[in-house]
């Protein structure tokens, strides 16, 4: 059995990050980048359920710049038996990354692909439902909690208004939610050990085709200056002098 | 054909709907997945789907492709339900998308919050179809318009994904992201029976609803449907009151919408204070009674 999972760099999530002042992008001077907290999430699910189930081959990939290579080091640093880096300069917007990954899963024939519910850096929640209708697989996003059993997988997962279990015919594609697990911590020296795992570069074998384009990037809003209040009794008559009450 | 689909999973989504279609100022139908809709907010056409629940997204999106072929714009209210289908559904129809819409400057550029609400991007589609899932807080609803013509359609569903357990948590609250009052907790409740007392008590004597940190969920202290911020829900009520919440990025992206935020907190370096309108130091299990005790003063 073959899990596939999608990681990607991103901005750190826990930095202080802005726009340029010009708006073409975000401010990443001294800024890390990190794996996508989900796509970790995703790793660490792949290598617990090969604690279960040792026939699984856990295939990492990641697409974009060179750089990513950080991060599927870690992947690999994590537990992944081997990476895939496709590279490019090029922008992937989420279809035109479905679009790849759909080629890449054709080649590559996982049984499931495993992989974060979001990215911190664009917050689409797009590619893991995207990548599964282009492939025509069935899909559970949001996931909990997932048991694997002969031919399908078995996935609780979050909604609106509690949880629900699912159970897919494999090949599924699988997104992953924060309770799923708790991702293990590496050291350096782990990820520097994870230097003799095979990495493949690649070319992509599709051309970007954006749906969408980011015109420009502005800072929020700013809310007007709030005040502190110095007991309960202001704080409530405050609130009755605003109407919120 | 510029003509705008609303998918509606439940009747409490049309009126949303309608206000997010009449934004976007083209012709517009409603499509409902479940429930009956008795109200007419503009739409041309309201089609009702008749279904007792909303199924898996596999099952029920070739379906929707079918019916969305006539549309160059395909939209649905934001929520973790609608994340799954509609973008699945941009997947089938090889659409551009928008996730969490929060303004319209023509029906090909968009505004939405990125990275955690640190940026608003400005989002041209270049494509057509377009899927777009919209946070409601920005889109006034429409003046109802009589009783809307319903059209019963039928929606084959395919074979997916079986469902085989649903738990519904909650219980009587009304709806977060449509709550007029929101009371949240932070990890320093301790436990789900303190998070339940404190939180949930002046939530119900607000006639609010309860929101919770990541952290607190994480903990156990209360369910996931609860977590508020930039991977769970978010809200946009008149009184966001935050209790024991230092006020992460991640948790502020999902209140930003807020007409009034009120924190409280005993630490009076908590990031929460530079957002909140009405900020009190103190120890939430002291404020938190006193606030109760002064709201049945006031009756």
């Amino acid at each position: 059995m073959k899990i596939l999972v999608p990681v990607k760099r991103v901005l750190d999530p826990f930095a202080k990050v802005r726009p340029l002042p010009d708006g073409s992008g975000m401010d990443t001077a001294g800024v890390k980048f990190e794996m996508n907290p989900f796509d970790e999430i995703a790793i660490e699910e792949a290598v617990r359920q090969r604690d279960q189930h040792p026939e699984i081959e856990i295939v990492a990939v990641s697409i974009g710049l060179p750089e990513a290579e950080d991060q599927l080091r870690k992947a690999l640093a994590m537990g992944a038996d081997k990476a895939i880096l496709i590279e490019s300069t090029e922008t992937f917007d989420p279809p035109s990354i479905a679009d790849e990954l759909a080629a890449l899963a054709r080649a590559e024939q996982p049984d499931i692909i495993l992989m974060g519910k979001q990215a911190t850096d664009d917050d689409s929640n797009q590619v893991g439902q995207m990548l599964a209708a282009k492939l025509g697989w069935p899909q559970a996003t949001f996931a909990s909690k997932i048991v694997i059993v002969a031919g399908s997988v078995q996935v609780t997962r979050e909604t609106d208004t509690g949880d629900e279990v699912l159970e897919c015919a494999l090949p599924a594609v699988v997104t992953v939610d924060l309770r799923l697990n708790e991702p293990r911590y590496i050291a350096l020296p782990g990820i520097i050990k994870a230097r003799s795992k095979p990495l493949d570069r690649r070319a992509p074998t599709t051309s970007p085709r954006p749906r969408t384009r980011v015109r420009r990037l502005d800072p929020p809003p700013a809310r007007a200056p709030g005040r502190k209040v110095a007991s309960v009794d202001e704080l409530v008559g405050a609130l009755r002098e605003r109407g919120a009450i | 054909m510029a003509k705008t689909l609303v998918i509606a999973f439940d009747p409490a989504e049309v009126a949303s709907g309608a206000g997010f279609a009449t934004a976007l100022g083209q012709p517009f139908d409603v499509l409902l997945i479940t429930g009956n809709a008795a109200n007419n907010a503009g739409a041309e056409r309201t089609f009702l789907a008749g279904l007792d629940s909303v199924p898996p997204a596999d099952s029920l999106t070739p379906s929707l492709v079918a019916l969305a072929r006539g549309y160059s714009h395909i939209v649905a209210v934001s929520s973790m339900r609608s994340k799954d289908i509609m973008a699945r559904l941009a997947g089938a129809l090889d659409a551009a998308m928008v996730t969490d819409a929060i303004a319209i400057e023509s029906p090909t550029v968009y505004k939405r919050p990125i990275v955690a609400g640190a940026a608003i991007a400005t989002v041209e589609t270049l494509t057509e179809p377009v899927v777009v899932t919209f946070r409601p807080a920005g889109f006034p609803e429409p003046a109802q318009q009589g009783e809307a013509t319903l059209e019963p359609i039928t929606l084959e569903l395919s074979q997916g994904s079986k469902r085989i357990s649903e738990s519904m948590h909650g219980g009587g609250r009304p709806d977060l992201t449509q709550a007029r009052v929101v009371v949240s907790g932070g990890r320093p409740l301790k436990d789900a029976a303190t998070f339940e007392k404190v939180i949930g008590g002046l939530a119900d004597q607000l006639g609010g609803a309860v929101g919770a940190t990541r952290a607190a969920v994480d903990s156990g202290i209360a369910s996931n449907e609860l977590q508020v911020g930039q991977t769970g829900k978010i809200v946009a009520p008149d009184l966001y009151i935050a209790a024991g919440i230092s006020g992460s990025t991640q948790h502020m992206a999902g209140i930003k919408d807020s007409k009034t935020i009120v924190a409280i907190n005993n630490d009076p370096s908590a990031p929460i204070f530079e957002f909140a309108d009405l900020g009190l130091v103190a120890d939430l299990y002291d404020a938190i009674p006193a606030i109760r005790a002064a709201l049945d003063r006031g009756k």
